[in-house]
């Protein structure tokens, strides 16, 4: 037990077909680690397992040493999991400001106040629109989240989970659907929480070249199975992930 | 269930705790608050113009049904939750109103007793329906609610002894006419005050409660259920909160209701037929809008009240609920959003297009 973060033998059957089989994994405390595997390979799968969505049919997860799969996924949350998800999952008729300062107020624990005006926690909203102007959304605050362009919901997506400030942020695809010209400004600010090094990072990917540069370790899943995990150079040179993934998936892109 | 601990301000943030935008003077320059001060002043200054004691019972009416359809608002509009059992919470607080003006002989202790069983009994009974059924997918709250609402109709028409079955019972002889040394609950205008006070009281606490920090978490879960859980809360609590607010905001409307009409019979108070009216009174006036509700309930009321009187003019108008029926598709085909809804998206756009 030395990862912030583990799975052992995670499984999970939808009717007859195992999404997920006998998955283990180990996340170091504050690395950056990356999952990537072909479309269907149960990488999103392993996210909902890990934060609750989904609960495994065997197997475990482990946070902090602690056993967590079976409890819901607000409590996962409130011990330190914060996820994003591939499609984009925020909240469309509320601005995008208050889509952020929810996760604020959750982080700030204000859970039952209903006595209240919410804008007597002022400092909750400064804070939202600080994580707004990291993604560059500060200028949209007011509009309804249903108002933005699939990139920029992409981004609030991020911002949203930035307001949460867990230990682990569970990204999942966030450069998914978004225009060339958007992405590195979304790599280069995971490079930035990388490089702070105060939280744990897993990134499901789906463009292995943008993870090679990024990450600590890569775990590759094919088939809802491990297929390999390890340093960035040796996952290259393994030659069942290029024969599965490589061979596969990038050709076609 | 009030406050947690955890919301103090924590003294060594930068940024200081004072509420920025919102103070007085800032408020005051909102248009809202200016039409809500004068509609308060109109409807308080009503019975300077009319004595007619009809025109203030359909009005304080409307508050009640106002209150009421607020607090079903509380539920589809700001928690995304469809009760089909809501005017049970209405019933209770009509029947514990005229039950206990019945059975005590000191109209105080009456009064007293009745705002404490319906409020205990309201507050218990939307707990536990909600533990049991909020857990489960929206659809089984629908049923469940149904089926307790119907528990407590067949409740009320079987056990005669003590609610005299089907037929209901009137009190007008039990209304305290001079309560606590001087509320004349039979003058009509005095019923008038105590329903709009009444209103107002509660358009503010229940508007207080939409924009506090759990209403603006009911509002994302409405949204977006599973997302709201996986930014750590627990949508159940939150649910079953909205569910007890909305359940003992109901049963104060039913024991207003009582003073008002005083009588009560199983199907005018705890009917489905109450909850269908109170859910097109918050579809017309605009989900989500606790304004809109007050609008719903006043249109239904007066429209009801109008086409009714009509009757003498060609028997179909007795068949008043046909007639209402193509003013609701009416109002859905043009005022999508509802009346209250529609017309501030309107506002919105012409606002944000100049």
């Amino acid at each position: 037990m030395s990862g912030i973060l583990e799975t052992k033998d995670l499984t999970i059957n939808f009717g007859g077909h195992t999404a997920v089989d006998h998955v283990s994994l180990s996340i170091k405390e504050k690395e950056l680690k990356s999952i990537i595997g072909p479309n269907g390979a149960g990488k999103t799968t392993v996210f909902n397992l890990i934060s609750g969505q989904l609960k495994p049919s065997a197997g475990q997860v482990y946070f902090k040493g602690k056993e967590i799969e079976k409890l819901p996924p607000h409590k996962r949350t409130k011990l330190g999991i914060g996820r994003s998800f591939q499609i984009t999952n925020v909240f469309p008729n509320l601005s995008v400001l208050e889509n952020v300062r929810l996760a604020v107020q959750s982080k700030e624990n204000i859970m039952y106040n209903m006595i209240r005006h919410f804008k007597y926690f002022s400092r909750l909203e400064d804070e939202a629109m600080g994580f707004l102007e990291k993604v560059q959304l500060d200028k949209k605050a007011d509009h309804p989240a249903a108002s933005l362009a699939h990139g920029e919901k992409r981004k609030l997506e991020i911002a949203i989970l930035l307001a949460l400030d867990s230990e682990v942020l569970l990204l999942d695809e966030p450069t998914a659907g978004m225009s060339l010209e958007e992405v590195p400004d979304i790599i280069e600010l995971i490079k930035e929480i990388r490089d702070e090094r105060d939280r744990t990072i897993i990134l499901i990917e789906h463009k292995m070249e943008l993870v090679l540069n990024l990450s600590d370790s890569i775990a590759v899943l094919f088939h809802g199975k491990l297929l390999a995990d390890g340093d960035p150079e040796d996952i290259m040179k393994n030659e069942q992930v290029q024969s599965a993934y490589l061979g596969g998936d990038i050709a076609d892109a | 269930m009030k406050s947690n601990l955890n919301e103090m301000p924590n003294k060594t943030e930068t940024t200081p705790d004072v509420p920025r935008q919102f103070q007085r003077n800032t408020l005051m320059k909102q248009p809202n608050y200016w039409i809500f001060a004068a509609v308060t002043l109109l409807m308080m200054a009503v019975p300077l113009f009319t004595s007619s004691n009809s025109v203030l019972f359909m009005l304080t009416n409307i508050f009640i049904l106002g209150v009421f359809a607020m607090s079903y608002d509380l539920l589809l509009g700001y928690t995304g939750i469809i009760s089909f059992g809501h005017a049970m919470f209405f019933g209770i607080g009509a029947y514990s109103m005229g039950l206990s003006l019945r059975f005590f002989d000191n109209a105080e202790a009456g009064v007293l007793v009745a705002l404490a069983a319906a409020i205990v009994l309201c507050f218990i009974v939307s707990f536990f329906v909600g533990l049991l059924s909020l857990r489960l997918r929206d659809t089984f709250y629908a049923l469940i609610t149904l089926a307790v609402a119907t528990i407590f109709l067949i409740a009320a028409e079987q056990w005669r002894s003590l609610t005299r079955g089907s037929d209901g019972f009137n009190f007008t002889a039990d209304i305290p006419n001079n309560l606590f040394g001087f509320i004349n609950l039979l003058d009509r205008q005095t019923v008038y005050y105590l329903g709009l006070v009444f209103i107002v009281a509660m358009f503010l606490i229940m508007r207080r409660f939409i924009y506090s920090p759990v209403g603006r978490t009911l509002q994302a879960i409405r949204e977006n259920e599973n997302r709201v859980a996986s930014l750590g809360f627990n949508v159940l609590h939150y649910k079953l909160i909205s569910n007890v607010v909305a359940g003992v905001i109901a049963g104060l409307a039913g024991i207003m209701y009582a003073f008002s009409i005083r009588f009560v019979n199983p199907h005018s108070v705890l009917g489905v037929e109450l909850t269908i009216d109170v859910l097109l009174m918050t579809v017309i006036g605009g989900v989500g809008t606790l304004v809109g509700a007050i609008v719903g309930a006043g249109i239904i009321e007066i429209s009801s009240h109008w086409l009714m009187g009509l009757r003498d003019v060609h028997p179909i108008f007795e068949r008043w609920v046909i007639l209402f029926g193509i003013i609701f598709i009416l109002i859905v085909m043009f005022f999508p959003a509802g009346i209250v809804g529609t017309i501030r998206q309107k506002w919105k756009a012409r606002r944000s297009s100049l």
